[in-house]
Order: structure tokens, then C-alpha cells, then sequence
């Protein structure tokens, strides 16, 4: 199994009591309540974190792209990646995803990835997704067009560092009379294409295609979903005529490790509870702007919340644990969900995230040196 | 005087529901974001006097009938096929809010068909630094609270429950009305460029206490249409038609008698 230590990078100071005045935590949370100085040391704070995960044996570090939120403090997650460049040697950097509909020139995410590509002669993973619908909010685009621009995005990036330039690039979104990429990627034929997705079947379908193969990544969702979505894509597949490897099946999870499950659950609740009630929770209008998703999968989106009820109460530990959103215990509970994940899915690529909502920095440590030393080397191989 | 009834009306490859009334000189209304308003009573006061049409939008109710419909331009490009098929005389084109700035578009494009205009709150012009209401970012219950003025409407629109086969249909219709006003928001930069174009009587009605497109925007309206009359309407939100139904027939009839002498 391979290991991607993953970092959101929340605004750990956030108070708590202003943020209850306010719908989410993206968007319109007024941006007074960030603090510099605070933030300042956040970055620096992660920046370690993730540093450390190299000289732990991580294969792969993390970081990803949201906007104007206290969730995550990179808007710019290639600036990040050009950080962790300089201070590591050998791991790979993942950033989990780049959202490619957002910007109005895909031709300088495909430059800003060959230079990273370049600088670290080779140790980058891109993903690629579409921002959650918050973002579309946060940058007014439409997310009519959201799909259509994802893909026409991808088509324009990945023949830009595959296809010889200058040539000229065709679409209904993006024109471009010269298409000539100056650095070129430093992998041939480009860095992995990683699709980090909440697991809509349309996405399932393409990333499988055997032109692409593109491992999928399911975050944040049940164990029975994961496993749903995993095997989804196994699914497509076979249809498509191929058998899906393991290093095309990714999960992404919350994960805290302690000597026994009474402790990892008091120690990991504050952390994770933040992180679903105040970082991540939104109303329904602005995680799912209209056009953002079909039709018919946002009917189904308000058909199960509908049948769910308004999330009229906060989620606790338990029920995360207990639906298998995160996992948390010793390190014999966690080997074992991960084993029991991977027997129903044969996924092979594990995205950690270790630290998540207000976790300090000092139990973020622990939980990281206890993952390592105790979880990984018995999943290897 | 004809009874009200919704016939299908098909123009090019588009089929829609489209509610006729009346008898007289035609008048078509081009309906707002919402969706689709059926039969309110506005219709049935202009129906007295004026042959009413009311189509339902190409993409709202089902997404379906979209066609290629992607933005603004095109649904003007729509409604101005529209016009050359009906077979009548000149019409009286009503629009509130998004059919308001259809209207408009059309209008600046061609009065051929026209023979007066009323807006009722358009969309389709912005003024900067009066910051519109978000309807995208409101829940149901805020977006009702924020349309009205009068809060019986807002409290008997909360209590409905719509049936799944309402439901389906509201959902295109914000799935449509985001593909033309999300961006930029409700309006088009070249509209307010091309509005002197405008050549027919132009009557401009805004609730004072619209929520939605601040009735400020009124003036820029009076501004740039030529001739253009405006009204403000006293202890009224974004939708006039609905909550003044008899003030804004009165108003309406009033307008066009006069612009007949």
C-alpha cells in the first residue's frame, strides 16, 4: 500500500463563537476574523508537518486548493508545493486537487505544474477536480459550465505537455492561437493525473477510460460509500475491458491512532468534530450551486437529505467512527479497517489526513509518529 | 372575452406550455427566475382588455427543452423567432425581473413586433455600488421573506409543499436561471450600451423595497431608455405582479391608453 500524508491546512485560531453567527465557514465568514500573525504560524506549523512526513516514510505528501474559507488557507496550493520542493529530497508531492474550471487560463496551471515538475525534477502528482460548489460562489463562475470547463481544461493541459507546440488549441471555453510550453514536464510523458472526487458516476466513468486510467480518490464519505464508489470504478473497468490495479483506488480519510480506541477518541474528538460541524458543514445552496452537478444527481443529493432530515444535529465522533467517515483507535483497530477496506475494494493508495479541524500541533506529532511506526509498515507491499 | 387555457406553443425545435387569455391587443409576458407563474390574477385583470400570452421559457420547468440555449443573447435570439411567428399584430411586451431584461434585449435588438414595453424590477442592468441580493446564496424561507414586502405572501409561499412533480420543475428553473444570470450577475455589461435603441413607449414599475434588484436601478433604466416612465411602488418587493396585481394592471392600462393618444 502506498501512503499520501494529506493536510487542509484549516485556520486552527478561528473563534469559534463568531463563527456560529455565520452560515459556513466559506465565503461569507468575514475575513476580519483571520489573524496574520496566527495564520502566519499556521503555515509554518504544517509546513513541519508535512516536512516530517518525508523522514517518516511517507511515499507522498498533500495539499490541496479551496477559496476564501477558514477550511483550508490554500486558495494557491502550488505555491505550498514549491515550499515543501525546497525543503524535502525524495517524496512525492501530491496536490490534491488543482480546480481546473475556476481559472480562465488553463495553459498556467499546465506551466505552474511543468515548473514545479521541473523543480523537483519529477516528484509531482497533479490532481484534478472541480472545487466543491463553494467555489463557485467564491469566484462568481458559472457552475453551469463547470463540468464542461473541467474537461475541456484537461484536454487543453495534457495536450500541452504531451502534444510538440506551437499548435493551436480549439474549444468552446478556451481558445488559444499557441500552445507552446516552455518548461516542458520534467516526467514523461507528464506528471500522474490523480481524480480526488466526492464520486459522481460520471466522473467514475472517465477517469476509468483506458486512454486516461486515472487513479480515483474518494474523500470524506462512509465506509459504504467508499467502497460503493471503488468498486464503481472496478465496474467501469471490466466494461472497459481491463482489470482496475490497486494503484488506481484511493481513499481518503481522517485518521487518529492512539495506544488504545478509548484514548484516540478523546483525543481525536475535539479535532474531528470541528472539522465536520464548523470548518466543512454548508447549506445545501452553496455546496451545490445549480448546474454544478446534473440534474438528476442533485434530485438524488435532496432526495437523501431530504429522507436524512436537515442536519439538525452536530456529528460526533461515534457516528463518524461508526459509519466509517474516519477511523480512530489503536493501532490494531485501524490496520483492521484499513485490511477490511481494502478486501472489498483492493484499493492500494491511502490518503491520510492526519491532522484536521483544531488538532494541536502536539497530538498531530503523536498521531503521525503512531501511524508510521505502528500502521504503515504492516500494510506495505 | 376567451377562457384561460395552457396550450403547447412551438417555435423552431422548442415546445412550451404557454397560458393564453383574453381578447384584444396581444400582450405577451415574459416571466421572471422563478419559473413559470400559471394563472395569477394579474392575467385575468389584463385578459379583460388584451389578448394574454404567457409562455413558459425554453430550459425552465425541464431542462429538456433548453435547446441551445446557453445565455441571454440566445434566449433573445428565442423570443425574437417568437414574435415573427405569432400571427398578430404588434404586442405589448410585460416583463418582470429576468423576462423584464429578455424584454430589453429583445427590444434593443428589434421593436419591429413591439408596440410598447413594461418592466416590472428587470434584471439585465447593473449600478455599481448598489450591491444586489444574492438568490442563489438564500434558503427557500429567506428567498420568500426577501420577495415580498408584504409577509402573508412570504408565509403562505413557506407553507407550500410542492409535489415532486413542482419540485422537479423548480429545480430546473434554478438550474436554468443560473445558466443566465450567474455570471455576471443578472445583468449583460452591453444591454445598458445599446438601450437607447430602444423605440417604443417605455414603462419602467419597481417595488420600493425590492430585496432583490434594489429599486435605485430604476433611475438608470429612466436614464437610458428614451422616454422611459418610471414608477416606484410603495410597500412592494421584487415581485409586483404578484403582490400589486390590480395597482400594476391599473398602472399597465393606464400606460398604454396613453401611449395610444
Amino acid at each position: 500500500m502506498k501512503f499520501v500524508c494529506f493536510h487542509l491546512m484549516p485556520y486552527r485560531p478561528l473563534d469559534m463563537a463568531e463563527r456560529a453567527k455565520h452560515r459556513s465557514a466559506w465565503v461569507v465568514l468575514p475575513n476580519a476574523l483571520y489573524d496574520p500573525v496566527k495564520g502566519a504560524e499556521e503555515y509554518q506549523s504544517y509546513l513541519d508537518q508535512l516536512t516530517y512526513a518525508e523522514t517518516l516514510g511517507f511515499d507522498a505528501i498533500g495539499v490541496n486548493e479551496h477559496h476564501q474559507t477558514a477550511y483550508g488557507m490554500m486558495p494557491a496550493p502550488n505555491l505550498i508545493a514549491s515550499a515543501l520542493i525546497q525543503r524535502t529530497k525524495h517524496v512525492k508531492i501530491a496536490i490534491l486537487g488543482r480546480a481546473l474550471p475556476l481559472v480562465n487560463s488553463p495553459i498556467a496551471i499546465a506551466e505552474e505544474f511543468s515548473m514545479l515538475d521541473n523543480l523537483s525534477k519529477g516528484r509531482i502528482i497533479c490532481g484534478f477536480v472541480r472545487g466543491i460548489g463553494t467555489e463557485y460562489h467564491a469566484t462568481g463562475l458559472n457552475p453551469s459550465f463547470s463540468l464542461e470547463r473541467f474537461q475541456e481544461a484537461h484536454d487543453l493541459i495534457v495536450s500541452a505537455w504531451t502534444r510538440p507546440g506551437p499548435f493551436e488549441f480549439e474549444g468552446e471555453h478556451f481558445n488559444v492561437r499557441y500552445v507552446n510550453l516552455w518548461p516542458r514536464p520534467y516526467q514523461n510523458p507528464h506528471p500522474p493525473i490523480w481524480i480526488p472526487s466526492m464520486g459522481s458516476s460520471e466522473t467514475i466513468r472517465w477517469a476509468a477510460a483506458p486512454e486516461r486510467k486515472y487513479p480515483f480518490l474518494v474523500t470524506f464519505s462512509s465506509h459504504e460509500l467508499v467502497s460503493r464508489y471503488l468498486n464503481l470504478y472496478r465496474d467501469a473497468a471490466r466494461q472497459y475491458g481491463y482489470e482496475a490495479a490497486g494503484d488506481q483506488l484511493g481513499w481518503a480519510a481522517p485518521i487518529y491512532v492512539a495506544d488504545t480506541d478509548e484514548r484516540a477518541r478523546a483525543e481525536a474528538k475535539a479535532g474531528i468534530e470541528s472539522l465536520f460541524n464548523q470548518y466543512l458543514a454548508n447549506p445545501w445552496e452553496m455546496l451545490l450551486p445549480p448546474g454544478y452537478t446534473s440534474l438528476s444527481s442533485m434530485k438524488n443529493t435532496m432526495r437523501l437529505r431530504k429522507a436524512l432530515g436537515s442536519r439538525a444535529h452536530n456529528l460526533t465522533i461515534d457516528e463518524l467512527v461508526e459509519s466509517g467517515t474516519m477511523i480512530a483507535g489503536s493501532p490494531r483497530t485501524v490496520r483492521e479497517k484499513i485490511e477490511r477496506m481494502r478486501e472489498s475494494t483492493g484499493f492500494n493508495i491511502l490518503v491520510a489526513l492526519l491532522q484536521f479541524g483544531v488538532l494541536s500541533n502536539e497530538l498531530t506529532r503523536r498521531n503521525m509518529d503512531m501511524f508510521a511506526a505502528e500502521v504503515m509498515p504492516h500494510l506495505r507491499g | 372575452m376567451t377562457a384561460a387555457r395552457v396550450v403547447e406553443h412551438k417555435v423552431g425545435d422548442i415546445a412550451v406550455r404557454m397560458l393564453r387569455a383574453g381578447a384584444g391587443e396581444p400582450l405577451l409576458f415574459l416571466h421572471g427566475a422563478g419559473g413559470w407563474p400559471g394563472r395569477i390574477p394579474l392575467f385575468d385583470k389584463l385578459a379583460a382588455h388584451y389578448d394574454v400570452f404567457v409562455p413558459e421559457h425554453p430550459g425552465f420547468g425541464t431542462l429538456e427543452n433548453a435547446g441551445t440555449i446557453r445565455d441571454i443573447a440566445d434566449m433573445a435570439m428565442y423570443y425574437l423567432d417568437f414574435l415573427e411567428g405569432l400571427d398578430t399584430d404588434r404586442v405589448h411586451l410585460v416583463g418582470n425581473s429576468l423576462g423584464g431584461w429578455i424584454a430589453a434585449e429583445v427590444a434593443v435588438r428589434n421593436c419591429a413586433r413591439l408596440k410598447t414595453m413594461t418592466l416590472i424590477s428587470p434584471a439585465g442592468v447593473r449600478v455599481k455600488g448598489v450591491p444586489m441580493g444574492d438568490g442563489f446564496i438564500w434558503s427557500p424561507e429567506e428567498a420568500a421573506h426577501n420577495l415580498f414586502y408584504d409577509q402573508s405572501f412570504a408565509e403562505r409561499v413557506i407553507a407550500l409543499t410542492p409535489s415532486e412533480e413542482e419540485a422537479d420543475r423548480m429545480l430546473a428553473n434554478r438550474f436554468m436561471a443560473a445558466r443566465l444570470g450567474w455570471q455576471p450577475r443578472w445583468f449583460n455589461p452591453a444591454l445598458e450600451r445599446w438601450l437607447h435603441r430602444v423605440k417604443v413607449p417605455t414603462l419602467v414599475l419597481w417595488g420600493a423595497d425590492d430585496k432583490l434588484l434594489p429599486s435605485a436601478y430604476a433611475k438608470r433604466w429612466q436614464e437610458r431608455v428614451p422616454g422611459a416612465r418610471v414608477e416606484i411602488i410603495p410597500e412592494c418587493g421584487h415581485v409586483a405582479h404578484i403582490e400589486k396585481a390590480d395597482l400594476v394592471a391599473e398602472k399597465i392600462l393606464a400606460f398604454q391608453a396613453e401611449a395610444r393618444t
